[in-house]
């Protein structure tokens, strides 16, 4: 059976693959620039398809995640344990992770629930009457700590950022606000007439304090948004505890270093009974993990949907290519040219259009798209959207896309080669 | 003379919607080798259908074609295709070249189908488009080339591979008179070198330069004149 095979194959296999290349040449050549450049555009369009409709869905879910990352978690994340208000021991926990070489930055932040209102100074016509307030998270940080750790400065859209010594200043998240949330609801109130200058007033269990909006931020990280920042000094005044403890610690490693080694080295030292330690990928909201796995399935349904549309688009350019070519394939079958030649003449042509269009393809989308883009993230509601397009991923995706090719490429003209060969040169 | 192609009762019919309509009705017929012979016949006698019969582009609804003692009837595809690169040229009425291939490339896709060496293939397809007159136009693709030429060129094609015969169909068909006669001639020569050909005529002129004209009327031959 094999020696039958290979003799078929050895007898005229590799003349008939020759001879396809040598007829697949031509006619790319000698097919009009025009032609060519529209199959190799939709060559090229197909292949951006399965990469970036794809890759900025994935980039969507990553945006976020980056952005939860950056501005939110950090690299190491510990907060406070379930079943307590704040991280014990936390002077005893910063003190050990200032030591560790690979910790560069730690942000330590006090945290507490509290209401804010607007219009408290005008006068209500029923005491029953509900003022302009909204109820919030109070963080108060070390302003410079914080910006080291979390960029919170970048997040500014009006305003100034907090200073070390500021008093009764405050940042508020744009989501508070009516002019950066075009929603309000009974359970989800904001408020409407707030500006750079605005006084505010804070309460915080039975204390209250008048405080004057410094600045607002706004970013894709719901945490940042829905809070209210005070240096650290004064919302623990405020609390009215000076040994109130943080709720939550972010720290950023080195760069390359893997932040479960710096959570590990925590671990050992115990601080694990007295705080969830956690890297950011465990730290990670369970909704943005199961936006994962949504879109990672979305993705993949998509790139089959676009495999399939791609194998299709080559399977009708041949297709159309073989039928407009029908009485010369009868005339090469004619003259003793084997169908096998005639094939891989098709075949030729599909994967060689193929190749460039990917060409053109991954050029486009490493050489511009996916720099463009990481530079300038689409601006959608809820995330910066990047493109994920890793080499791995191109890769199969190409080869994929190459054996999707080689049977779209095959099966037209097979269809074709298989008529009878007077029909085809009689074109009837 | 030995027989090259021997025809025996064959038959072909066409289906025309419900009813099947026969072409040929239980030809017999034998080619001698060297010999040109010329098919004359009124339109729809049969001529061209009898060729593609003859030459292996079809195959007869009955009847057998035996090649050199070799009964191509139960010959599958890939043999009669192989049968026709190595033993059969063909010239077609419309001259039937690739339109993406050189006049040079035309000639020489079928040697290279026959494993030869490129460039004696080349070498050989260049000789044989000197041969019909065209040494100076081998880089020319058919478009650029005028009817008689792209017929010359078919009939480079058609010989380079040295076949045993040359089927022609209708070659000067659509040529103006003088062409046609410098391709008439070409195939005079040829056949004066040993080379056997059947030619499908509707010319009658043509056929003097034959050694045998067969007629065909209504799927039969009607008659069978030597020179």
């Amino acid at each position: 059976m094999f020696n039958k095979i290979k003799n078929k194959v050895l007898d005229g296999g590799l003349t008939s693959f020759k001879v396809g290349f040598f007829l697949a040449i031509r006619q790319i050549r000698r097919t009009s620039k025009w032609t060519n450049a529209l199959v190799i555009c939709i060559m090229t369009l197909t292949f951006l398809n399965l990469i970036v409709v794809n890759g900025i869905l994935v980039g969507l879910i990553e945006g976020a995640v980056e952005a939860i990352k950056t501005h939110y978690i950090g690299d190491v994340f510990i907060t406070s344990l379930r079943e307590k208000n704040h991280i014990e021991q936390a002077p005893n926990i910063i003190a050990y992770a200032k030591n560790i070489p690979a910790i560069e930055n730690i942000s330590t932040r006090y945290l507490t629930n509290g209401k804010i209102e607007v219009d408290y100074k005008i006068q209500k016509k029923r005491p029953t009457d509900k003022g302009e307030e909204v109820a919030t998270t109070f963080a108060g940080i070390d302003p410079d700590a914080e910006q080291k750790v979390s960029n919170l400065a970048n997040l500014l859209i009006e305003g100034e950022y907090l200073e070390p010594d500021d008093y009764d200043k405050v940042l508020v998240g744009g989501m508070l606000l009516r002019k950066y949330l075009d929603f309000d609801s009974p359970s989800f109130p904001v408020l409407k007439n707030v500006e750079i200058g605005s006084k505010i007033r804070v309460t915080v269990g039975g204390n209250s304090r008048e405080v004057t909006v410094k600045g607002i931020v706004k970013s894709k990280v719901d945490e940042i948004d829905r809070r209210v920042f005070f240096t650290d000094t004064q919302l623990r005044n405020l609390i009215g505890k000076p040994d109130y403890g943080p709720g939550e610690i972010s720290m950023r490693i080195t760069p390359g270093t893997d932040p479960l080694l710096v959570k590990t080295l925590l671990v050992k030292e115990g601080f694990d009974s007295l705080a969830t330690i956690q890297t950011q990928d465990e730290a990670e909201p369970k909704f943005i993990k199961d936006m994962k796995k949504t879109f990672s399935m979305l993705g993949t349904a998509i790139s089959s949907i676009g495999l399939v549309v791609a194998a299709i688009t080559i399977f009708i350019v041949i297709f159309i290519n073989a039928i407009t070519r029908r009485k010369f394939i009868g005339i090469l079958k004619g003259i003793g040219i084997r169908a096998t030649a005639i094939e891989w003449a098709y075949v030729f042509q599909a994967i060689i259009y193929a190749i460039l269009g990917t060409a053109i393809g991954v050029a486009i989308v490493f050489g511009f798209l996916k720099p463009y883009i990481d530079a300038n993230p689409i601006n959608f509601p809820f995330a910066d959207g990047i493109l994920v397009a890793t080499a791995t991923d191109t890769a199969i995706r190409v080869v994929v896309l190459m054996i999707a090719t080689l049977i779209a490429g095959y099966i037209p003209v097979r269809l074709i080669t298989k008529q009878n060969t007077l029909d085809a040169i009689l074109n009837r | 003379m030995d027989t090259i192609i021997k025809a025996k009762n064959l038959i072909k019919n066409f289906k025309s919607g419900q009813a099947e309509i026969r072409v040929l009705k239980g030809l017999d017929l034998e080619i001698k080798n060297g010999e040109f012979v010329t098919i004359i016949g009124r339109s729809g006698s049969g001529k061209s259908t009898l060729l593609y019969q003859l030459s292996l582009l079809d195959r007869p609804t009955s009847g057998e074609i035996i090649f050199e003692g070799l009964n191509t009837q139960n010959l599958a595809d890939d043999e009669r295709t192989k049968l026709r690169l190595h033993e059969l040229g063909y010239v077609f009425q419309d001259y039937a070249l690739v339109p993406e291939l050189t006049a040079l490339e035309n000639v020489l896709i079928p040697l290279l189908m026959q494993e030869m060496d490129k460039k004696i293939a080349t070498e050989k397809a260049i000789e044989h488009l000197t041969l019909v007159g065209l040494g100076d136009r081998i880089n020319n693709l058919p478009s650029q080339l005028s009817g008689g030429e792209q017929q010359r060129v078919s009939i480079a094609r058609a010989i380079a591979h040295e076949p045993k015969i040359i089927f022609a169909d209708e070659p000067t068909a659509n040529l103006d008179n003088e062409t046609a006669l410098t391709i008439i001639k070409i195939f005079e020569e040829l056949h004066r070198q040993g080379q056997t050909i059947l030619m499908v005529t509707h010319e009658e002129e043509y056929t003097h330069f034959a050694d045998r004209t067969i007629t065909l009327f209504d799927g039969v031959i009607k008659e069978d004149r030597k020179k």
